[in-house]
């Protein structure tokens, strides 16, 4: 009995806690949507942020999506040669690409390395009172350092999906054409058959949402930081595998609303 | 003239300010003077708004700050510069970056003036030339140094101190206390200060506060600090330098 209600008060703590942080981020994010729209408006920053989030990124996600597409190319083409569909297999690379894996792996990709350092920096800045610093120079700290992180990773995210889809779908090709000897002709209209404008802009909605979870967590468990380096590796952790699973968990729901 | 009316903060179940009523002149080098956790640093946010009281009121030449908004807020804020006690320098810019910063940030100067300014704010502190140097090349007491630069940037009215001497070595540590008397005698400003080192607060201050149990257990001058009849400033005095009550 003991134990039970023991375990019963665990949970209850867990789920607290929980809610707890849902609604401290859903604030942080309301206050990012606040100062965003009050001048003045940083584009210095806003141009720093999209470097740092997306051209230090491209390499990754080019890598990423190449062999998410041959890999897609090559089970495909095993699955539907037992039904003399081989020529379909450019349609399952593109609509996997373009709908699932190339918001999803770009999104997470982006969360391993730039929602991490997010996460790093800010935390970094919260235990060294560098952002107590911000705010007694009269900088709001949300204005200076959150702000500019989301946007961009909003705008940035959608962008190498692009890159990641386009890579993705060569890539895809190169297997299917070049390496199991599809038809070239077929592959390709094939896809411009069944593969929708539809399915593209769906995936890149996905991306922007994928892009405002990711920064929203990684600056949320930076600028929450508590107790020194040890805390600062805590938030890092804690802001990738979160971000990972709502990113995940959204991606069902986008896609059940979408499709 | 800052005046700190029946303050009161908890965190949790821990009540850090237990009402604590202070006024701080104009002009004039305040030290707050405590052992380390008996929540100095929590008033010295207080009384830049980087955090708000459960109850009670601080003034700042007539304005309760803890009625304003961001925006009044970050007015009032213009007032003041702030040192912390690591200096709290941004890691990912150069010296003058960090001394330019509150200049870019508030001031239309051109980069040349900045530029003038930064150099003339670094002599100041006794760290000419020495703009292109991260903060991460910096000894502790050059990080202040560079700290107290940048809280003098935009010429500020009231200057704040967190442990401006905590950790750093006894001549370092009089050093920093001589540059403070300096720049407190030549701009004139207000300089809040607060230690627990009880040396640096008879050397720098025109008027001395005890914190203690989150109240003001005595205050005055140093000469009538020295003579207050106060158990716990009896303590500190007999236990004599950076140790505790």
């Amino acid at each position: 009995m003991l134990k039970a209600s023991k375990a019963i008060n665990l949970v209850g703590e867990a789920v607290v806690g929980y809610v707890k942080e849902m609604g401290s981020m859903l604030l942080l994010l309301l206050d990012t949507i606040r100062w965003s729209i009050y001048p003045p408006f940083r584009l210095d920053l806003l141009f720093q942020q999209m470097e740092r989030v997306g051209v230090k990124s491209i390499l990754v996600v080019a890598l990423t999506g190449a062999f998410s597409g041959m890999v897609l190319a090559l089970q495909s083409f095993h699955f539907s040669r037992s039904f003399g569909a081989e020529t379909m297999v450019g349609v399952g690379v593109a609509l996997s690409m373009t709908r699932e894996l190339g918001p999803v792996l770009t999104s997470i990709m982006v969360t391993g390395r730039a929602g991490s350092a997010m996460a790093a920096e800010i935390g970094t800045m919260r235990v060294t009172e560098q952002i107590d610093a911000l705010s007694a120079m009269a900088v709001n700290p949300i204005k200076y350092l959150i702000v500019p992180r989301v946007l961009a990773s909003i705008v940035v995210v959608p962008i190498l999906t692009i890159i990641a889809d386009f890579v993705g779908i060569v890539g895809g090709y190169v297997v299917g054409v070049l390496v199991l000897g599809i038809n070239a002709g077929a592959f390709v209209a094939n896809m411009e058959k069944y593969v929708g404008l539809d399915d593209i802009y769906h995936g890149l909605i996905k991306a922007a949402v994928f892009g405002l979870i990711l920064s929203v967590i990684g600056c949320y468990k930076g600028y929450t930081t508590t107790g020194g380096a040890e805390g600062v590796g805590k938030a890092t952790t804690q802001s990738v595998v979160l971000a990972t699973v709502t990113i995940l968990m959204a991606n069902y729901l986008l896609t059940a609303a979408m499709f | 003239m800052i005046e700190i009316r029946g303050v009161h903060k908890s965190f949790g179940a821990l009540k850090v300010l237990k009402g604590v009523d202070l006024q701080i002149p104009k002009g004039r080098t305040t030290v707050i003077l405590g052992r380390s956790g008996t929540g100095k640093s929590v008033l010295l946010k207080h009384i830049i708004g980087l955090m708000s009281p459960d109850r009670g009121k601080v003034w700042i030449d007539g304005v309760d700050i803890t009625r304003l908004g961001d925006k009044d807020l970050n007015e009032i804020r213009k007032k003041f510069g702030m040192l912390f006690q690591e200096a709290a320098l941004f890691d990912s810019m150069t010296v003058g970056e960090n001394v330019a910063f509150p200049l870019r940030e508030h001031t239309r100067l051109r980069e040349e003036n900045i530029s003038g300014i930064v150099a003339h704010k670094l002599e100041q502190v006794d760290l000419p030339g020495q703009e292109g140097k991260m903060p991460a090349e910096l000894s502790g007491g050059m990080k202040r140094r560079v700290g107290l630069a940048r809280a003098l940037a935009l010429d500020p009215e009231i200057v704040l101190f967190d442990e401006p001497t905590t950790g750093l070595d006894p001549p370092m540590a009089e050093a920093i206390e001589d540059l403070i008397i300096e720049t407190q005698r030549r701009l004139g400003d207000t300089f809040v200060v607060i230690t627990h080192n009880i040396t640096t607060a008879f050397h720098i201050a025109h008027k001395i506060a005890m914190l203690h149990e989150g109240r003001i257990a005595a205050e005055g001058s140093p000469r009538t600090f020295r003579r207050s009849s106060h158990p716990v400033v009896q303590a500190f005095m007999a236990r004599g330098e950076e140790k505790e009550v």
